[in-house]
């Protein structure tokens, strides 16, 4: 069996799955649940300085695809609306029962040194392994100059961060909002400022709907909605573009806890294999429960048995390299759509998708009286748009055409316009 | 097809000039329509389609399938691994709790089970498929020929099981992942019990039986002997003597009779002694199945025999229940099974006497029935007669007496009595399977006793 032990940034635990700083990590009753289902760590629900805030009722709205419900998640949800005092407690016990497990704790306090270093004190005197500080939350907190209000500005990322690593000896991870335009300058800000590690991503600024009869954005308290944070499954590819990003730019050496739409072993499996040390779940663990972490463990050790990977380091970051900048694609490597008329169901999905939208390259005919399409490969410019419709499993199939041509770049390419110039 | 008693005499006669025993024969069919008539009966997911059906699950809590299934699988938990993707892990789930999981996702009646309790029932919706779910996922085991198990350390115990069927099989399998040795003794040529021989065959088509054992005994530390029957060839004090603990797992080896004179006519069997040739059956040509059949009985065994004696070629089938549809301890999906399949259900009917001529049955003459306010079954005036050459006995199965010629203490009337440990009233003696009373004879519940008495036995064999 796979070993699944993880250790980032000195931090230990079983299992790389751990529960992201919200709800479920909110109190010591849910977390005590949770490491008994089998989570390898908890990063806890942001703690602030009392008195504590207070939340609104009605506090999430969700994005349904399809008959399939919460494919979006979205929250209104400050930081924890309990006193530091039992938090802090809490903690103290919980650590204590469960020594193997993860327990980081996340912090989200004004933008002042003291404050800083007074909570960070207290943490300390807790046992948790870590703390993550929190400049993600895009709503409420924000508006009074914390989470993101500080994670989307370099300069203050860089200098809290620098005053939690001169006040503590906890290893100290940043947790990063996308709602940036770059994500490598907070990425930048927060290395500069010493920390340990970066956690990614918080949530993303969202109104997930409207209510069309009572004419306000969701989710809505009493005929009122605000912006707020959207996480879920939509979430992941967002989160995993700004993982790579990260894990290219660093060459892999500043640890990373991927977040963002993890819902089962195989998106744990990508975020490690961009580069994360460890995976955390929010969401996922909302929708269904504690319990999914049963498969994501089976489902990872099964899968590293199987292309065996002894450990998690065995993989983690094995597909950074290949992730380049466009430039960088061969412009000589060419695929074309091919359909197994066995079992396609002549639905013509892919026809009109390719004739209304794109290239023109699937034929819609008769064959013997029955509908018939198949793939002018002359026309086909092997864009993959037809096997994305496709509802049947493996019916269109994306050959690569045998070539001898060498790998080639946009630069070399002859269309390219310094090359232009010279042939002419 | 029924006519008064009165048209009996012209009609018992036959058509003039023809050889009654020529109605009763085999190769009534094309080879190719009895290979499709014994193919599997629900042919297996592709990968799209389990995905797509596990995608319905909504992972409950305290899930209400988990709590229908005798074994209690978690099932939303292995749903869950095919949905990830996470096949492997979902197949040891499933065999974790039921060893013959691939078997159960053949032949339990789901509708009654695990399906019957879907939460989707009580939103009007179809329950997910989870036997089909269930197969693919052992399947995907079983072709990769991924034992999931291991063997504890070696306890120097060894534990004779007597009956090579599923609740002998699991309880071989639990036994030995314990890390005790076990001896089957099977009477029969081939293990599986009546997952072999009783088991309708397109349930189980392919061979499914003996490669599920196959796989079961590749954990090790199992060895079947076959041709050795308990009452016969041993005893029950002989086998204490040469093992730790004894299980019996020896189900129900003798049939019910009908009570009714005339009944070794020819052309009046038993469904399951039929059932047991068919499965075996090299060639199924060389079944002989009559015209008129009729059935007795309302049980599944009943509606096995007829479907498959219509998939066998019989022109007319009919199967005869002296209750209503409700009573029958068929299931409604089975019954209608039968309907699919060409078969008529009579209910409220009684058979009253077997008519033959030259020594053959000709038809069966059934009395009306019907119920008092008390429940009570009593016989009515009316009697109508089927014509019939072949009449299956599917009235269920007691106990083999013969298995304890010396030995009477762990009998009890019609079944061995035990304790809810398993216990039977000699110490070191345990049982369980259909050879035990309980309210349901299914392939899963065997397992479960069987996997449940090895618990007790480990138990047992402690110092
Ligand atoms: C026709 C028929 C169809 C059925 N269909 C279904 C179905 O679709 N689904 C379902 O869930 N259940 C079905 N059942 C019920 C199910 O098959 C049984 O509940 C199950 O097989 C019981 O398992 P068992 O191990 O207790 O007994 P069995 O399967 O009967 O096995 C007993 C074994 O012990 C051996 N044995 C008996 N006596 C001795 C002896 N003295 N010495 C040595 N060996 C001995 C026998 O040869 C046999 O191998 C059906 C039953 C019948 C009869
Ligand atoms: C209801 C809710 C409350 C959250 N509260 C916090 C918080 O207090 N601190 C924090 O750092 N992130 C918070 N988050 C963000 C999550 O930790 C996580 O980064 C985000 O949801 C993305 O992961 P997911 O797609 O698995 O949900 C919250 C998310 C949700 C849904
Ligand atoms: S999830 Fe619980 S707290 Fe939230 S609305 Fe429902 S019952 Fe109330
Ligand atoms: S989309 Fe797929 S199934 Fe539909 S016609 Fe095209 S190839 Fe066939
Ligand atoms: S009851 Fe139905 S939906 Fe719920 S877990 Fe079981 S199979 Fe899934």
């Amino acid at each position: 069996m796979a070993d699944i032990s993880c250790n980032i940034a000195g931090v230990r635990s079983p299992n790389p799955f751990w529960l992201a700083s919200a709800p479920p990590t909110d109190k010591q009753y849910n977390v005590e649940r949770a490491f008994k289902a089998g989570w390898g760590g908890v990063v806890w629900k942001t703690l602030g300085e009392d008195p504590p805030v207070v939340n609104v009722s009605s506090r999430y709205g969700a994005i349904g695809y399809r008959g399939q419900r919460m494919a979006g998640f979205n929250n209104i949800e400050l930081i924890t609306d309990r006193p530091l005092e039992i938090n802090l407690r809490e903690i103290t016990e919980v650590k204590r029962n469960w020594p193997d497990r993860a327990l980081i704790v996340s912090l989200m306090v004004p933008c002042e040194e003291a404050s800083w270093q007074r909570i960070l004190k207290r943490v300390e005197q807790t046992g948790a392994d870590a703390v993550e500080l929190n400049f993600g939350c895009p709503h409420g907190m924000s508006e009074r100059g914390m989470g993101s209000a500080v994670g989307q500005v370099p300069e203050y990322i860089e200098m809290v961060t620098r005053w939690c690593k001169a006040h503590t000896r906890m290893p100290v991870f940043v947790k990063l909002t996308p709602n940036v335009t770059n994500i490598l300058a907070p990425m930048r800000a927060a290395q500069l400022g010493g920390a340990d590690g970066v956690a990614l991503i918080n949530t993303v600024n969202s109104i997930t709907g409207v209510d069309l009869d009572l004419m306000a954005p969701m989710p809505m308290v009493n005929g009122k909605g605000t912006h707020g944070g959207y996480c879920g499954p939509a979430v992941k590819p967002i989160a995993l573009g700004m993982v790579a990003e990260i894990a290219r730019d660093t060459c892999g050496k500043l640890p990373i806890s991927g977040i963002g739409g993890i819902e089962t072993w195989r998106d744990a499996a990508e975020f490690i294999a961009l580069g994360s040390g460890s995976i955390q779940v929010c969401t996922a663990a909302m929708h269904y429960g504690f319990k999914i972490v049963g498969d994501m463990i089976s489902g990872l050790s099964h899968w590293m048995d199987a292309k065996g990977y002894a450990t998690l380091d065995a993989f983690k970051g094995m597909a950074t390299p290949n992730y380049v900048e466009w430039g960088e694609l061969d412009m000589n490597f060419v695929t074309k759509a091919r359909i197994d008329q066995d079992l396609c169901i002549k639905c013509g999905l892919c026809h009109i998708a390719c004739e209304d939208t794109s290239h023109q390259a699937i034929a819609a005919s008769r064959l013997e009286g029955r509908r018939y399409y198949e793939v002018i490969e002359a026309e086909c410019v092997g864009c993959n748009l037809c096997q994305h419709v496709c509802p049947v499993e493996g019916c269109i199939a994306m050959v690569p055409v045998p070539t001898s041509a060498p790998y080639l770049t946009w630069k070399n390419h002859p269309r390219h316009p310094d090359n232009l110039a010279t042939t002419e | 097809m029924s006519v008064n008693v009165a048209e009996v005499e012209s009609l018992l006669a036959g058509e003039p000039g023809e050889k009654l025993s020529s109605r009763v024969r085999g190769g009534r069919l094309q080879k190719e329509t009895y290979e499709r008539n014994f193919d599997d009966l629900h042919p297996p997911f592709t990968v799209q389609e389990a995905v797509v059906e596990a995608d319905r699950c909504y992972f409950c809590h305290d899930a209400p399938c988990l709590e229908a299934c005798p074994t209690g699988i978690d099932i939303p938990g292995f749903i869950r691994g095919i949905q990830t993707g996470n096949v492997e892990g979902a197949g040891r789930t499933i065999l974790g709790a039921n060893i013959l999981g691939g078997s159960c996702a053949r032949v339990c009646p789901t509708e009654i089970l695990c399906e019957g309790a879907c939460v989707w029932h009580g939103r009007n919706g179809k329950p997910v498929k989870i036997g089909a779910l269930q197969r693919y996922a052992t399947d995907w085991l079983m072709d990769r020929s991924i034992q999931p198990f291991v063997r504890a350390s070696p306890s120097g115990k060894r534990v004779a099981v007597v009956g090579a069927g599923p609740a002998g099989l699991a309880c071989a399998h639990h036994l030995s992942r314990l890390g005790h040795d076990v001896i089957i003794f099977e009477q029969r040529a081939k293990a599986g019990g009546l997952n072999e021989y009783g088991i309708a065959a397109y349930k189980v088509p392919h061979d499914f039986a003996q490669r599920e054992i196959a796989y079961l005994m590749s954990l090790g530390g199992i060895e079947i002997r076959h041709g050795l029957m308990l009452g016969r060839d041993f005893d029950l004090p002989e086998l204490l003597r040469g093992h730790d603990a004894v299980f019996l797992a020896i189900g129900l080896g003798a049939a019910n009779r009908l009570g009714l004179p005339n009944e070794d006519l020819a052309g009046v069997e038993d469904a399951v002694a039929y059932i047991a040739a068919l499965r075996q059956a090299d060639d199924l040509s060389k079944l002989e199945v009559g015209e008129d059949v009729v059935v007795i009985g309302g049980g599944n065994t009943a509606i096995d025999i007829a479907i498959q004696a219509k998939r066998l070629g019989a022109v007319n089938v009919t199967i005869a229940y002296r209750r209503g549809s409700a009573e029958m301890s068929a299931t409604s999906f089975e019954q209608e099974l039968a309907q699919i399949n060409g078969c008529t259900i009579r209910h409220w009917a009684a058979p009253v006497a077997l008519h033959g001529k030259d020594g053959r049955l000709t038809g069966v003459e059934f009395a009306t029935t019907e119920t008092d306010p008390g429940g009570k079954l009593v016989i009515g005036e009316e009697r109508f007669l089927l014509p019939a050459d072949q009449l299956f006995k599917a009235i269920g199965q007691t106990l083999d007496r013969g298995a304890f010629p010396t030995t009477s203490s762990p009998l009890v009337e019609t079944k061995i009595r035990i304790d809810s440990e398993f216990a039977t009233s000699i110490i070191g003696v345990f049982a369980g399977g259909d050879c035990v009373s309980r309210d349901q004879d299914l392939t899963v519940v065997a397992v479960e006793d069987g996997k449940r008495a090895a618990a007790a036995i480990h138990n047992y064999l402690q110092p």
